[in-house]
């Protein structure tokens, strides 16, 4: 990961060959309770890729000044100011939308694809690397986000972003909205469906359990 | 009395930390192959969970709200994250160096688990649901140590299903994270049925 790997393949690398949630099983924690409709989904999507792309720039800007003994407590505060920022914006432009986030949004803190894009890769790489293998990671979190959101809205509301898709039957359409997919377990099956199709287009992935 | 019961089972069973708000889920799954460690971090999360909710509440209702005992006039509530994260991480610090000079078996057992529980998301997210739902103080202890044992049964219960499951012959694809999420949304439908206490 020198001066060999370009920006683009920093960015695109983590969204399917080094999937932080597929394959590295980072960052699963903050992110499934957001899923159950598309909005919310995007709203974490972005405020994770503006974390993550800042605090790995902001940590490798001043990887060299941090004594090695502290660094843990030094990227926690790093991160935790982002997450405050992002916070802060949500609530005066999106109040709605940070409502129905609730705790998550401060829980980007503890999600472990910052904190390891902090400790295993900023700590290591030049400014801009870090940043743009900080916005490639969030769109790999992204990814799986915005799928497992997209089928739970979905077969969940029978709606996309709040526009109705299926009318539902009570509305008079013939669509039986699927309650289950409003609860957390269908949030765990696709996204076990999801690794088994990702594995099964890239071989490579598979773990020899 | 009876409300306290109540918030004890709901929180460890309906509200399931794990199962229910996915959170911890990074150590959930790395940490659920064997019985025996499954074991110690449950009760490593038991234990600071039951610390730290306590813990900031009272920072929580003495310094930061508005109208607070010690600074009423500033609302600090926007430095909430931070010094809860700062919390979280001296007390596990402080947990670790008791431990380690009182109690060195129990160290040697929970040793490795202490740190990690400073960026599990269960612990973070346990105070944040305090805040959020405005948790007296007893409250918040009751919060703390049924959200945690809640978090721990779920943790055993998967590593002992995923320490049975290698003699079973799973699809090649679906091998290793694949099944394990499977099984974590089939022990979540589980505990959605406690839905009814």
């Amino acid at each position: 990961m020198s001066s060999k790997t370009s920006a683009k393949d920093l960015v695109l690398d983590p969204i399917f060959n080094n999937n932080p949630i597929a394959l590295q099983i980072l960052g699963i924690c903050s992110a499934l309770a957001v899923t159950t409709k598309l909005s919310t989904s995007l709203t974490m999507s972005f405020a994770v890729i503006a974390v993550t792309a800042c605090s790995s720039a902001a940590v490798s800007l001043i990887k060299d000044r941090i004594p090695s003994s502290i660094r843990i407590i030094v990227q926690m505060t790093i991160i935790a100011s982002f997450v405050i920022l992002v916070d802060q914006v949500l609530k005066a432009y999106a109040f709605q939308l940070s409502k129905e986030l609730s705790v998550f949004v401060g829980l980007i803190i503890t999600n472990c694809i910052v904190m390891g894009r902090a400790e295993g890769f900023a700590m290591k790489n030049s400014v801009s690397d870090s940043f743009f293998d900080g916005i490639g990671n969030g769109l790999g979190y992204s990814i799986i986000l915005m799928v497992v959101g997209f089928f739970r809205e979905l077969f969940g509301s029978g709606t996309l972003f709040g526009f109705t898709v299926f009318t539902k039957q009570s509305a008079g359409g013939w669509y039986e909205p699927n309650g289950l997919m409003l609860l957390s377990p269908s949030a765990f099956f696709i996204i076990g469906i999801f690794i088994w199709v990702l594995r099964t287009w890239k071989p490579e992935q598979v773990e020899e359990a | 009395m009876t409300d306290l019961i109540e918030l004890f089972l709901r929180s460890a069973f309906v509200d399931n930390l794990a199962l229910a708000y996915f959170l911890g889920m990074c150590t959930f799954l790395a940490v659920s192959k064997n019985v025996k460690t499954a074991i110690g971090l449950g009760i490593a999360v038991i234990v600071v969970q039951a610390i730290t909710v306590p813990v900031n509440q009272l920072i929580l209702n003495l310094f930061l709200k508005e109208g607070s005992l010690f600074l009423p006039k500033y609302n600090l509530e926007f430095l909430s994250l931070i010094c809860f994260i700062g919390v979280i991480a001296a007390m596990v610090q402080i947990l670790e160096m008791t431990l380690d000079k009182f109690f060195p078996s129990l160290y040697n057992t929970l040793g490795i688990f202490l740190p990690l529980i400073t960026v599990n998301c269960a612990i973070l997210g346990g105070t944040l649901f305090m805040q959020q739902r405005d948790y007296a103080f007893v409250e918040s202890v009751v919060f703390g140590v049924g959200g945690g044992f809640g978090w721990a049964l779920a943790i055993i219960g998967l590593a002992g299903i995923r320490e049975k499951l290698k003699y079973s012959d799973i699809p090649h694809g679906l091998r290793g994270l694949g099944i394990t999420f499977i099984i974590v949304g089939l022990m979540a439908l589980g505990f959605q049925a406690f839905l009814g206490i």
